[in-house]
C-alpha cells in the first residue's frame, strides 16, 4: 500500500495542508482561513488536502486517457469544482441555521425578528444560486477557497441593497453566526459528495444551450461541446475510477505540524515544528542550490539563511509590527475596497512610485487616503505601497546577513505580481545580477511542504516534552 | 508562563540575600547614622574607593533592575513619560527616575537615602552621563565626580591612558570623595580590600570556568547574573564577598564532582541538550519565563558577555593591592561594554570555542546602545568564524511592553529546533 505524508501549516491567516507521496510529490493540497478554532482550521485544510490527492490519483491514473480524451479531462476539472460545491453548500445551511439561531435569541419582539428573518430568507434565496453558478461555470473555487471570504462578499452585496436602517442588524446577525458556521467541523463523506456532485453535473450538462450566450466566450463553448451529447458515455465510464479513489484508504503514515499557531494543534510534540524550518526545508527541497529564503506570511516576514544540506544557520522575523506582510496587504485592499487579488494586478500598472512609508499599516491607511486626495493614481500608490513591503523585507534580509545565490521567495505573499516585480528589482540592485530567483507555483504551500518532507523522513524534532503527547488518528 | 511557587535557591544565595537585606537597611537609616551615600554605576565601578571612606554605594541600574523583577518598573516608567521623558529614553533611566519620583523606595521597600554624592566612573555608556544630570536636577546642589573613562578604541590599554585616568583619580575624583566622606583616603585599608577584591576574583573566575565541564554545573547567565552581584556591586573587596564567593565556589565545586546539573527556580536540570553562549543583557521584566525557556528546553548557557559588564576577569585582570589607582584605572577601561567590537567578537569567539558551545545567541536590548550597537556585525562575524548557528532575539531591560512571550518563545523554539537538527544531520554525515 502506498503511504503518504501529511504537514499542516496553520499560519496566522491562513492554514494549508500538504500531502506527499514517497517519492517527495505534492498529491494534496488544501487551504483555509485561520480561524478562532485553530483545530478545526487544520482539519478543515488536512481534509481538503485529502479530497484534493483523491483527485490527484484520479488525474494521475487517467492520465493517458485525460491526454487522449480531452473531454475527461474537462469532466474531471468540473467534477472537482461541483465537489467543491457540494462541499460549500453543507457549510453554507450550516450557516443559514446560525442566522436563523441568532435571529431568535437576538430578536425578542416577534415582529421586529419575523421582519429580520424575512430578510435573511430573501438574502440566502438572492445568493445562493448565484454561487452555485459561480462554482459550476465559473470555477469559483479554484479562484477562492474561502469560505468566509465568498459568502460575506455576497452577503454584504444584498445587505447593501436593502435600507440603511437595516444594516446594523443584519451584520450584527451575521457577525454573531459565520464564527460558529465556520468554526465547527463539518463531516463529509467523498463517496457520497461526489456522487452528488456527478447528479449535478448531469444537470449542468443536459441544460447545455444549444447555442453559444452571447456572454460566453469562444474558448468556454469549445470546452463545453466536448461534453454535449457525450456526457452521459463519459460519465458511466468514468464512475468505475471515481468509485475507486472514494475507496483508497489513505494511509498518512507520519505528519508534522508548523506555523504560529502549531502549539494548539492537537498533535504529538515530537511532530510539531518550527516553521522556520519548514519553509527552509520546503525550499531547499524543491530548489536544492537555494541559500537564502524569503517567506513573507500574513504577519510574519522571515528572512532565512540555510546551508548545503537545508539546514538553517541563521534566521532574522519581524519584531513587534508586521507592518509590510501579507496582512498589511488585506488592509490595504479593504481601504481601496478591492479584493486582495487584485492588488498585485493594478500595481502592475503603475507608472512610478509614490513614496509610502511601511512602518504602520494603520498609517500607510492614511497615507493612502491622503494621496488618493492629492490626486495620485491608485495604480501608482499601489506600486508605491508594494515596493514599501519589499524595502522593509531587504532590510531583514540585510539583518540575516544579505542575499546569496539562490534566493527563494515562499509565502502566500509570493503569489502577487508586484511583489515579485519589485523584489526581482531590489535583488538584482543590492545583490547583483547574478543571483537566481526562485519562485514556485506552490510557494503559499512551502512551510507545509517542509513539514511534510520531514514527516517522511522521520526526523523528530526530539525535545523534551512540554505536553502530553495524545494519540491522533486520521480518517 | 511562570509557576507561583517558590524559588528553590542555593545556599550561596541565601547568604547573598541578606547582605543585599542588610545593605539596604543599612541605607535606609544612612542619614540618622551619619553615613555618606555615593550613587555610582555598575561598569567601571570604584566600590573600593567608596567603602574605604566608609560611604555606602548605591546603584542606580541594579534598583531599577530589581524594580522590573518586583514588576514595579512598568508604572515607574510611565511616570517619569508623564514628565517628558520619550519612550526611546534608556528604560533604567526611566524606572530609576520614577522611582525617585514615587518616593525612591528601594526594592526592599525601605526608603532609599538622597545621595551625597554622584560618582560617575564609567563614561562608556553616555546615557550614564545624562542620567547624572537628570538626577542632578532632583537632588540640587549634590556633589559630583567625573572620571572619564578612555574607550579602547584601539583593542588594548595605553600607559597613557592609565597615567591620566589616575591623575584624574588623584587630583579630582578621591579628593572630591574625600571631602563628603569628611575623612582622607586610608591607602593600606583600600590595599587590603583591593585584595580581598582579587581573591574573589579568583573565586569567581573558577565558578565562571566550571561551565568549560559538559555538562556544566552552571548556568553562566540566568544564574551567572546571581553570582555576580557581590563582585559588582556594593560589596567588593569586603570579607563578605570573599565569604561568598568561597561558599559559591564550594558549591560548584560539589555539583561539579557529583555530576550535577545546573540549578533553576524549579529545581535540578536533568539534562543539558545545548550549550550556549550568550550575549546582550537578559530582561528582567519577564526574568523567570524568559529563563524557563531555556531550561525547559534543556538550554544550559555556558559564558555570556553580560556577566563581565562589571570585569572580564576571566581574561586576567585582577585589583592589585601594589596598584591600587593603576589596576582601578585599567578595571575602569577593561569592562565588557568598553570594549571595541573586535575586542567582543574576539572574547565571544573563545567561549564558543573554550566552552564548547552548540550555538551563540543575542537577545538585543531595545534600550541599550552600549550593548545593542554593533550586535548584527558580531553575529555574522561569529557565524563566520565558528560556524555555529546563531540567533537573534529582541526584547528590553525594564520595559515590560517590550517583551513579548509569544514572539520569543516562537523564535527561541526555532533556534533550539535548528540546533537539534544540525546536530541529527551532522551526526548522520559523521558517519557516512
Amino acid at each position: 500500500m502506498s503511504k503518504y505524508y501529511l504537514g499542516v501549516d496553520l499560519g496566522s491567516t491562513t492554514s494549508k495542508a500538504v500531502i506527499i507521496n514517497e517519492q517527495d510529490e505534492i498529491i494534496g493540497r488544501g487551504i483555509t482561513n485561520t480561524r478562532a478554532n485553530y483545530a478545526v482550521a487544520a482539519d478543515i485544510a488536512r481534509d481538503e488536502a485529502i479530497y484534493n490527492a483523491r483527485f490527484s490519483v484520479l488525474k494521475k491514473k487517467l492520465e493517458a486517457e485525460m491526454k487522449a480524451k480531452p473531454e475527461y479531462h474537462k469532466y474531471i476539472t468540473d467534477l472537482e469544482s461541483v465537489f467543491q460545491y457540494e462541499q460549500f453548500k453543507v457549510r453554507l445551511d450550516k450557516l443559514g441555521e446560525e442566522l436563523l439561531k441568532t435571529c431568535y435569541t437576538f430578536f425578542k419582539e416577534e415582529k421586529r425578528r419575523e421582519e429580520i428573518l424575512n430578510h435573511l430568507r430573501n438574502i440566502r434565496k438572492a445568493f445562493k444560486p448565484k454561487i452555485k453558478h459561480e462554482y459550476l461555470f465559473k470555477n469559483l473555487g479554484a479562484k477562492n477557497q474561502f469560505f468566509r471570504d465568498i459568502v460575506s462578499e455576497r452577503y454584504n452585496e444584498e445587505v447593501n441593497k436593502l435600507d440603511l436602517s437595516l444594516f446594523e442588524p443584519l451584520m450584527t446577525v451575521w457577525d454573531k453566526s459565520i464564527s460558529p458556521a465556520e468554526n465547527e467541523r463539518v463531516q463529509f463523506d467523498f463517496e457520497e459528495l461526489i456522487h452528488k456532485a456527478m447528479d449535478e453535473l448531469k444537470d449542468k450538462y443536459k441544460n447545455l444551450p444549444d447555442t453559444a450566450a452571447e456572454d460566453t466566450s469562444v474558448n468556454f463553448d469549445a470546452e463545453i461541446n466536448l461534453l454535449k451529447g457525450k456526457f452521459d458515455h463519459v460519465s458511466e465510464s468514468l464512475r468505475e475510477h471515481i468509485d475507486e479513489i472514494a475507496a483508497i484508504e489513505f494511509n498518512i503514515e507520519n505528519m508534522t505540524g508548523t506555523g504560529y499557531g502549531r502549539a494548539l494543534l492537537p498533535f504529538p510534540q515530537e511532530c510539531i515544528r518550527s516553521e522556520i524550518l519548514c519553509h527552509a526545508f520546503g525550499a531547499h527541497a524543491v530548489f536544492p542550490e537555494t541559500r537564502t529564503v524569503l517567506d513573507i506570511g500574513g504577519q510574519d516576514t522571515k528572512a532565512i539563511q540555510v546551508d548545503k544540506y537545508g539546514l538553517v544557520t541563521s534566521f532574522q522575523m519581524n519584531d513587534r509590527c508586521a507592518a509590510g506582510c501579507g496582512r498589511y496587504l488585506g488592509y490595504i485592499a479593504d481601504e481601496m475596497s478591492i479584493s486582495l487579488n487584485e492588488l498585485g494586478p493594478m500595481a502592475m500598472q503603475a507608472e512610478k512610485e509614490v513614496t509610502i512609508c511601511s512602518t504602520c499599516t494603520v498609517f500607510a491607511g492614511a497615507e493612502l487616503r491622503e494621496l488618493t486626495n492629492l490626486g495620485e493614481k491608485r495604480a501608482d500608490i499601489l506600486g508605491g505601497l508594494h515596493k514599501a513591503i519589499i524595502m522593509r523585507a531587504m532590510s531583514l534580509i540585510a539583518r540575516s546577513g544579505g542575499v546569496f545565490n539562490e534566493f527563494t521567495f515562499t509565502g502566500g505573499v509570493a503569489r502577487n505580481q508586484a511583489v515579485i516585480k519589485y523584489l526581482t528589482q531590489l535583488v538584482k540592485e543590492n545583490y547583483g545580477d547574478n543571483i537566481r530567483i526562485n519562485i514556485h507555483t506552490d510557494s503559499i504551500f512551502m512551510g507545509a511542504l517542509g513539514g511534510a518532507m520531514f514527516a517522511r523522513r522521520n526526523i523528530l524534532t526530539n525535545l523534551p516534552d512540554e505536553k502530553k503527547s495524545k494519540e491522533i488518528t486520521i480518517e | 508562563m511562570s509557576n507561583p511557587q517558590e524559588a528553590i535557591k542555593e545556599k550561596s544565595m541565601i547568604i547573598q540575600k541578606e547582605m543585599l537585606g542588610n545593605l539596604f537597611t543599612e541605607l535606609s537609616t544612612a542619614k540618622e547614622n551619619g553615613k555618606k551615600v555615593v550613587y555610582t554605576f555598575v561598569p567601571g565601578n570604584l566600590t573600593e574607593l567608596i567603602l574605604a571612606l566608609d560611604m555606602l554605594p548605591v546603584y542606580p541600574e541594579i534598583n531599577a533592575l530589581q524594580s522590573g523583577m518586583r514588576k514595579k518598573s512598568g508604572s515607574y516608567i510611565k511616570d517619569a513619560e508623564k514628565i517628558g521623558f520619550s519612550e526611546d529614553v534608556c528604560t533604567y533611566v526611566k524606572c530609576d527616575i520614577g522611582m525617585m519620583l514615587n518616593g525612591n523606595i528601594g526594592p526592599t521597600g525601605e526608603k532609599l537615602p538622597d545621595p551625597d554624592m554622584l560618582l560617575l566612573s564609567y563614561t562608556g555608556c553616555f546615557t550614564f552621563l545624562k542620567w547624572f544630570e537628570n538626577l542632578e536636577r532632583l537632588f540640587p546642589g549634590v556633589e559630583i565626580a567625573m572620571l572619564h573613562t578612555p574607550y579602547q578604541e584601539d583593542g588594548r590599554i595605553t600607559d597613557d591612558q592609565v597615567n591620566y585616568m589616575v591623575k584624574q583619580l588623584k587630583e579630582e575624583v578621591i579628593p572630591k570623595m574625600e571631602k563628603v566622606a569628611g575623612k582622607k583616603m586610608d591607602y593600606n585599608r583600600l590595599s587590603k580590600m583591593l585584595a580581598n577584591s582579587a581573591k574573589s576574583e579568583d573565586l569567581w573566575v573558577k565558578v565562571l570556568e566550571s561551565a568549560k565541564n559538559v555538562p556544566s554545573p552552571i548556568d553562566s547567565y540566568f544564574a551567572g547574573v546571581y553570582y555576580m552581584g557581590p563582585l559588582n556591586t556594593a560589596f567588593r573587596g569586603t570579607d563578605m564577598a570573599l565569604q561568598y564567593y568561597q561558599e559559591l565556589f564550594n558549591e560548584v565545586d560539589d555539583r561539579l564532582k557529583k555530576g550535577l546539573l545546573p540549578i533553576n527556580p524549579e529545581g535540578e536540570m536533568k539534562k543539558e541538550r545545548y550549550r550556549l553562549v550568550v550575549e546582550g543583557p537578559p530582561n528582567w521584566t519577564n526574568f523567570r519565563e524568559f529563563w524557563k525557556i531555556f531550561y525547559d528546553m534543556g538550554a544550559v548557557i555556558v559564558a555570556s558577555t553580560y556577566t563581565k559588564v562589571g570585569g572580564v576577569y576571566d581574561r586576567g585582570f585582577r585589583h592589585e593591592p601594589e596598584k591600587p589607582l593603576e589596576s582601578l584605572s585599567k578595571y575602569c577601561m577593561g569592562c565588557y561594554t568598553n570594549l571595541n567590537l573586535e575586542q567582543r567578537v574576539d572574547l565571544i569567539e573563545h567561549y564558543i570555542k573554550e566552552y564548547k558551545a552548540d550555538g551563540f545567541l543575542i537577545n538585543s536590548i531595545k534600550s541599550c546602545n552600549s550593548f545593542s550597537a554593533g550586535q548584527l556585525l558580531m553575529m555574522r562575524e561569529i557565524e563566520q568564524r565558528c560556524g555555529v548557528p546563531v540567533g537573534f532575539i529582541e526584547s528590553d531591560l525594564v520595559d515590560p511592553r517590550y517583551f513579548s512571550y509569544a514572539n520569543i518563545k516562537n523564535r527561541l523554539e526555532s533556534y533550539f529546533q535548528m540546533l537539534e537538527q544540525r546536530k541529527i544531520i551532522m551526526s548522520q554525515e559523521a558517519t557516512v
